[in-house]
């Protein structure tokens, strides 16, 4: 069985690699900031008592956690971020995106699975078509427009777009109300149902594992933007986390790295922990949508 | 009574109809007049007609963005292919801990770009990076990775290939559907298991490879948060990308008129790709998901 000896031997070093940079990031996260700068392969932090404090003593466990717990204070009442802001305005924005995609994506993905009207199949090869056009290929004329609107400097363009349906999500949506059994509809249409009634009451109670796999990716995609949030908010009162990392690691010129790996480890563990709790759907949904980078 | 079926889907799909109108074909279509401008955001748009493409023909920084962003997508989509297929097929084996391997492979591409950006600079920062203390361990000296004109564009490469998530599942989902005959039958022929796997899974698999490598290489030329964040397009402009020359131009050059031409442009080459994507893979995205 050498080959699955090297297969596992293989997937162990892909394994490694990958989590790497984070679990990297993570424990420079609970070093001092001398220590995070110090050249080294370290990976736990050294602290001295009289003489070097042994792993197994109590009292570097102690030294570990305040440590660490000081770190994380430090940032989350850092005064030249103000962290506890901009995670209200993260979550104010994904939130909104997520509530505005699952209303409108539902609608419309509605209309390309349960209705047959001419030129449906070709207007849905438009929608997979805008699928694949990446934000930063029209954030520039996107920024025209919201200036027109009055938007810039507002949290609009952040969020609005995602009360308009998002073309992933649509498909996504689709996909799964075509595998639901059409005799469904139809006893509910002889009982008298209308459309909104079957969309109401068979279709949307029956995709629940869509809608979440849906609103975690809108989550995810709101939550990790950063391009977005960039070019149209212009006060550091409206921050993203996004934004306000960028901003922190640049105002700190590189000095403490533990500081900026904290900052960096909580605007990564909402997402983490979602997927954690949720690899399925995300897996699923991946699988079904076949792109997304 | 009964209303024709176009007017009865029109109230459903209107939500995405008015989005695709207003916060895509408005926009693009914005974009085309003022590439037609000298428009500076502050002052009113004055007609120039040809000038700003003119402009791009003999604009020495442009060819330079162009020929970074190229060789970076040409390499990173290339490379991506080809190591996330051979991952996806490591998975596919099966064997202890696998699944763990798939997740940890996943979650890069979770990772907001700003994080990613942290991460990797402190991995590459040459004096107390992890790379280069793990180089000093084995007696290497190791280069100035983002500060050096040679390898910042590689280490941006490799970057990227942290990133392949995605593809890996989409190549697990078409390994899965080869059919176990195919394999045993090959087997019976006495192919070996290079064989079958040049023989067998290849063929089986390539829509997926060929849908994946032109995705891959629409997402790799739109690079723009990690040199923006990591070098600003140094050193001497080696990673200097066609998507932060249009975010500078229009947002820190005030050229909003060149930056519109040059949106244009990528915007042309975007959607003869995504027309590329949709003929060869539209078998494959629309069985793959049902």
């Amino acid at each position: 069985m050498g080959a699955r000896l090297g297969a596992w031997t293989s997937l162990a070093v892909i394994g490694f690699l990958y989590a790497v940079p984070l679990v990297w990031g993570f424990l420079v996260s609970l070093k001092t900031s001398a220590q995070a700068a110090a050249p080294g392969l370290g990976v736990l932090p050294r602290f001295e008592g009289e003489g070097e404090l042994s792993l197994l003593s109590l009292a570097y466990w102690s030294r570990f956690f305040e440590q660490a717990a000081a770190n994380y204070h430090d940032v989350w009442t850092s005064p030249i971020a103000d962290f506890p802001l901009y995670l209200r305005n993260s979550l104010l924005v994904a939130v909104l995106s997520v509530l505005g995609t699952l209303v409108s994506s539902s609608i419309v993905a509605y209309g390309f699975s349960r209705l047959a009207w001419r030129g449906r199949d070709a207007v849905f090869t438009l929608v997979l078509a805008t699928m694949m056009v990446p934000q930063a290929v029209v954030i520039a004329p996107s920024y025209l427009l919201f200036r027109e609107l009055g938007w810039i400097g507002t949290f609009a363009p952040l969020w609005a777009p995602a009360w308009f349906s998002g073309a992933s999500s649509v498909f996504m949506l689709r996909q799964f109300f075509l595998t639901i059994p059409r005799e469904l509809d139809e006893a509910a249409r002889i009982d008298g149902c209308s459309h909104v009634g079957v969309f109401v009451r068979v279709i949307l109670p029956l995709s629940r594992p869509a809608l979440a796999a849906v609103g975690l990716f809108q989550f995810v995609a709101s939550w990790n933007d950063f391009l977005g949030p960039l070019v149209f908010l212009n006060h550091q009162e409206q921050y993203t986390l996004q934004l306000g990392l960028a901003n922190y690691y640049a105002q700190h010129g590189g000095t403490p790295w533990n500081l900026v790996m904290a900052f960096s480890t909580l605007v990564i563990l909402p997402v983490l922990l979602l997927f954690l709790l949720t690899r399925r759907l995300f897996v699923e949904g991946v699988a079904t949508q076949g792109l997304k980078e | 009574m009964k209303r024709p079926p176009f007017l009865v889907a029109l109230p459903w799909i209107l939500p995405w109809a008015v989005g695709f109108v207003a916060f895509l074909a408005v926009p693009i279509a914005m974009s085309l007049w003022y590439s037609f401008n000298d428009y500076s955001l502050l002052e009113p748009a004055a007609f120039v007609a040809l000038d700003n493409y003119r402009e791009l023909a003999g604009d020495p920084l442009f060819w330079r963005v162009t020929r970074n962003t190229l060789f970076y997508g040409l390499a990173s989509s290339g490379l991506s292919v080809a190591l996330s297929l051979l991952i996806a097929a490591l998975l596919e084996t099966r064997v202890r801990g696998a699944s763990l391997v798939r997740a940890i492979v996943f979650i890069p591409v979770l990772v907001p770009a700003v994080s990613g950006a942290v991460s990797w600079l402190w991995l590459y920062n040459p004096r107390f990076g992890l790379i280069n203390s793990a180089l000093s361990k084995l007696g290497v000296d190791g280069p100035d990775w983002l500060g050096s004109t040679a390898w910042a564009m590689p280490s941006f490469i490799v970057m990227g290939l942290w990133v392949i998530g995605s593809s890996v599942l989409v190549y697990s989902a078409a390994l899965q559907d080869v059919p176990r005959t195919l394999y045993e039958s090959a087997s019976i022929d006495g192919v070996g298991r290079l064989g079958r796997f040049r023989h067998v899974t290849l063929p089986m698999v390539s829509p997926a490879v060929l849908f994946n490598g032109v995705m891959s290489l629409i997402w790799s030329l739109q690079l723009f948060a990690p040199p923006h964040l990591m070098t600003r397009g140094g050193p001497e402009e080696t990673t200097y990308t066609y998507s932060m020359y249009v975010y500078n131009n229009a947002f820190i050059y005030g050229r909003m008129g060149y930056a519109s031409a040059l949106a244009w442009l990528q915007i042309l080459v975007t959607l003869a790709l995504t027309l590329i994507v949709l003929a060869v893979g539209r078998r494959f995205v629309y069985y793959r998901a049902a």
